[in-house]
């Protein structure tokens, strides 16, 4: 190992010297833009799942899709939509949308980019029995069903680089999700074989697959810069080399260690030293991700008008600002919404946001309101998965409920992830329980449409209000960004009152990169700007 | 000899059965959904969640899964991972890097080990080995991953002698500072083993009668000595071969050795059956091969031990 080290080392002083000299010939050149052949390596996990498009909805693979893929739209570093593979997008009512795509785009093997290339990847994911975990992406595109195989009349194709799209109902931030992976293109080769295409995708994204074993399963997976690509995101590097990693900290050491780029996941158990250990070199900012717990209605003390006062007091009653900076070392935000700070449209100043600020006396005053109308007993408890952490914040935001309130208040711990949401999904969860919300798009109605709507898919404490459902579907039908924005955020206010679920904070992303790389810049989904990065 | 080893194997029938029930049984056992844990905080569509149990086979009764798996087994088909790979190519995969990990450890820990044991035993209550006897008593006390992680943290990290993790395709030069932790502890038993072993086969009649004879030290110690004192020693280090093969999980997960730990370890976080059992009873098929190459090893070693017909 030594060795090898040195020889590195002797390679980077020849190269130094010689950099030195050409910048005495020609009067100083730049030696910091890097080199466009290097290789970025990074740090992943094994995909759960065949990289399909339609069937990610994980991080580990979704990372490697989004850089072999490119979509309609791609999102920059704040999370604007930019059209990509699109020519245009356009719509009068939000309902029907005309999608021009751009000429001469190709696949790596060649393949022209089509409108059949989407029509037909569109129609694979939605079909019932192809069981694609991303299928309910579609659902809102004429002619989908869960239940039975049908094809989605809503796409119909006008010439090779034009297709219509017709919705179930408007929805004006439907461009705004065509840049998530399940809305990619295929190539017409992939609809051959699945199986074979899920080992080897070709994409017409930035990057592609090194050869045909380029994945090389639970180790790591190899890409390069695809040569014909002629979107937005050239990238000023050779390549990717995606490493998994079975546990965080792992990967933590090898970023020490120097032998990795570039980290987006810092290991619990390096949170308080990770900004000390990298200067400038760690990346702490909130990420699309809202953490809340959630008291059904159901539950006894929890309907009606006493649960509401009851839901208020308990917000009230959590030092959000103390639990974040103790438990987790400041890599979490506390919430002052229900969505989150990267996406387009957050407000921090929200009508009746106070509710989520810390303030004992005026929650003991609520909570004894509610005892007016019906004594409490029992004991307050929020559930939560063993496996994931939890613990530590679940008993400290229990512990400030015990503090302000006087009333019994624990953790409920389910050792599996698997059991807990069991209960929760089939209704037999008998206490509150944490929940959480991670963005597939950078939109504020993603965040409150699936979660709060009634009957909504993951509506998991069952909230319904009609005033708040005609907000968001007059939100939905505004294609004003703007205006629709607003909708949205005066159907939060109503949420600040009812407090559904209790927001609680944003996750931050946490991250790091090496000596060797720059202009490393995170995504609004957390995942660095791969292409963006150089490497000296 | 044959007879032996094929009524040894005959047994082995029934363990194999009987493990692969237990285990196939306690992954069903195992309560919540994991089809639920695969969309995440996101609840699928009802008819979604249909359709793949009635894929995995998970809504039928326990026994109909079990027969089900048991018959694939048969036909060589050990089911696919929810990453749509073989199970089988996972197997062929990840054996190869732990069987090398292994064997490395192997190495280390009884070369090591016999070495030091053997001079502690011939030199009892000296410093030597009054020193040795401190420092097993400190490794075997600590916990692998302290071990592994002062040892990753000392040499990969502020030394840089050796990669901090183990690069893709395991080469032999990134396995040696993960092997060296995962025979730190096994070590320390043999060193013991190998003392108290050589002591008292100092202390037998024949020993003293080749010293009598006036054979040299030169001669006594390795063939008359360590040769017998050794039949404990091997006879551990071979089971432990086997408890090395079935997967460190810790230290294999530390050094990210993408061996068969880490991947049974990341097959039982995401609730992957057909993984699990799998590699499960594939392990429970060493354990019970190094079982019986162990006790063909005492016949070699010691030759008054027979078997009977």
């Amino acid at each position: 190992m030594k060795i090898r080290r040195f020889g590195l080392g002797a390679i980077a002083l020849v190269a130094a010297g010689t950099l030195a000299l050409s910048g005495c010939a020609s009067g100083g050149s730049d030696d910091s833009a890097g080199d466009t052949a290097a290789i970025i390596t990074t740090n992943g996990s094994e995909p759960q799942n065949p990289l399909v498009p339609t069937n990610t909805n994980e991080v580990g693979g979704g990372k490697i899709l989004d850089a072999i893929f490119e979509g309609l739209v791609y999102y920059d570093g704040e999370g604007a939509p930019h059209n990509a593979v699109a020519e245009s997008i356009e719509t009068d009512d939000a309902t029907n949308y005309t999608i021009t795509l751009k000429p001469d785009l190709t696949f790596t093997n060649g393949d022209p980019v089509t409108a059949d290339s989407f029509i037909d990847a569109w129609n694979y994911g939605a079909l019932a029995s192809n069981e694609q975990l991303s299928s309910y992406f579609f659902e809102d595109i004429v002619g989908f069903s869960y239940d039975e195989d049908s094809e989605l009349t809503g796409l119909k194709k006008v010439d090779d680089l034009t297709f219509t799209v017709e919705l179930n109902a408007p929805k004006s931030d439907f461009p705004l999700r065509l840049g998530y992976s399940a809305f990619y293109p295929l190539p017409a080769s992939a609809f051959d074989d699945m199986e074979a295409f899920g080992q080897n995708p070709v994409g017409n994204g930035p990057y592609m697959l090194d050869g045909e074993n380029a994945w090389a399963h639970n180790e790591k997976i190899d890409l390069v810069v695809n040569p014909d690509y002629a979107g937005e995101r050239t990238p000023v590097n050779g390549g990717l080399s995606i490493v998994f990693y079975a546990t965080q900290d792992a990967a933590y050491a090898d970023l020490l260690g120097g032998n990795l780029d570039v980290l987006d996941a810092v290991p619990d158990s390096a949170l308080s030293t990770f900004e000390a250990d990298l200067g400038d070199r760690a990346v702490n900012q909130p990420a699309a991700v809202f953490q809340s717990f959630t008291i059904p209605e159901r539950l006894a003390h929890f309907g009606g008008e006493e649960g509401k006062l009851r839901r208020a007091a308990l917000s009230m009653a959590i030092n959000r600002e103390e639990i974040t900076d103790v438990i987790f070392e400041g890599s979490r935000t506390p919430a002052s919404d229900f969505t989150s700070p990267v996406i387009d449209g957050f407000s921090d100043s929200l009508e009746g946001a106070e509710v989520l600020e810390y303030n004992p006396d005026e929650a003991v005053k609520l909570w004894a309101e509610a005892d007016a109308i019906s004594p409490w007993d029992g004991e307050f408890k929020i559930a939560y998965n063993a496996d994931g952490g939890h613990q530590a914040w679940v008993d400290a935001t229990t512990n400030s409920i015990k503090n302000v309130l006087g009333i019994e208040a624990s953790g409920e711990p389910y050792p599996t992830f698997q059991e807990a949401r069991t209960l929760i999904t089939d209704r037999t969860i008998q206490t509150a329980f944490r929940t959480g919300w991670q963005a597939d798009y950078p939109g504020l109605f993603n965040f409150l449409g699936p979660l709060y709507a009634t009957n909504a898919g993951s509506n998991d404490g069952d909230y319904s209000n009609p005033e708040f459902d005609a907000l968001i579907n007059s939100g939905a039908e505004d294609t004003d960004p703007a205006s629709a924005n607003e909708k949205f955020q005066q159907a939060q206010e109503i949420l600040l009152q009812d407090l559904p679920a209790t927001p609680l904070w944003y996750s931050n992303v946490t991250g790091g990169y090496s000596e060797n790389v720059d202009d490393v810049v995170f995504g609004w989904n957390s995942v660095p700007l791969y292409y963006e990065i150089t490497k000296s | 000899m044959a007879g032996y080893i094929f009524r040894r194997l005959l047994q082995a029938l029934p363990v194999l059965v009987g493990t692969t029930f237990l285990i196939y049984f306690m992954v069903f056992a195992m309560p919540g959904d994991p089809l639920l844990a695969l969309f995440g905080d996101k609840t699928p569509n009802p008819a979604v969640l249909e359709r793949l149990r009635e894929q995995y086979h998970l809504d039928q009764p326990f026994i109909v899964q079990y027969f089900l798996y048991l018959g694939g087994i048969l036909r060589g088909d050990f089911g696919t991972s929810f990453s749509g790979e073989p199970v089988t190519d996972i197997l062929a995969r990840t054996f190869p890097v732990t069987i090398r990990l292994a064997l490395m450890a192997l190495f280390i820990e009884f070369v090591l080990g016999v070495l030091i044991g053997l001079i502690s035993g011939l030199r009892k209550g000296k410093l030597f080995d009054a020193s040795a006897l401190v420092i097993s008593l400190i490794l075997i006390s600590l916990p692998i991953f302290v071990i592994a992680f002062v040892a990753q943290f000392i040499f990969g990290i502020q030394l840089g002698w050796a990669r901090t993790t183990v690069s893709a395709g395991a080469p032999i030069q990134d396995l040696i500072l993960p092997a060296f932790v995962l025979a730190s502890i096994t070590f320390a038993q043999i060193v013991r083993l190998t003392r108290s072993s050589v002591i008292e086969t100092q202390s037998l009649d024949f020993v003293r009668t080749a010293y009598g004879k006036g054979l040299s030290r030169r001669r006594i110690i390795p063939v008359h000595i360590l040769r017998n004192s050794l039949i404990p020693v091997v006879t551990y280090a071979a089971t432990d071969f086997g408890v090395l093969l079935v997967g460190a999980t810790v230290t294999e997960g530390i050094f990210n050795v993408p061996g068969v730990g880490r991947t049974l370890y990341q097959a039982i976080i995401r609730g992957e059956g057909p993984t699990v059992v799998s590699f499960v009873t594939v392990m429970v098929l060493i354990y019970l091969v190094v079982n019986l190459v162990v006790d063909l090893l005492y016949g070699l070693l010691d030759p008054r031990i027979r078997y009977v017909k």
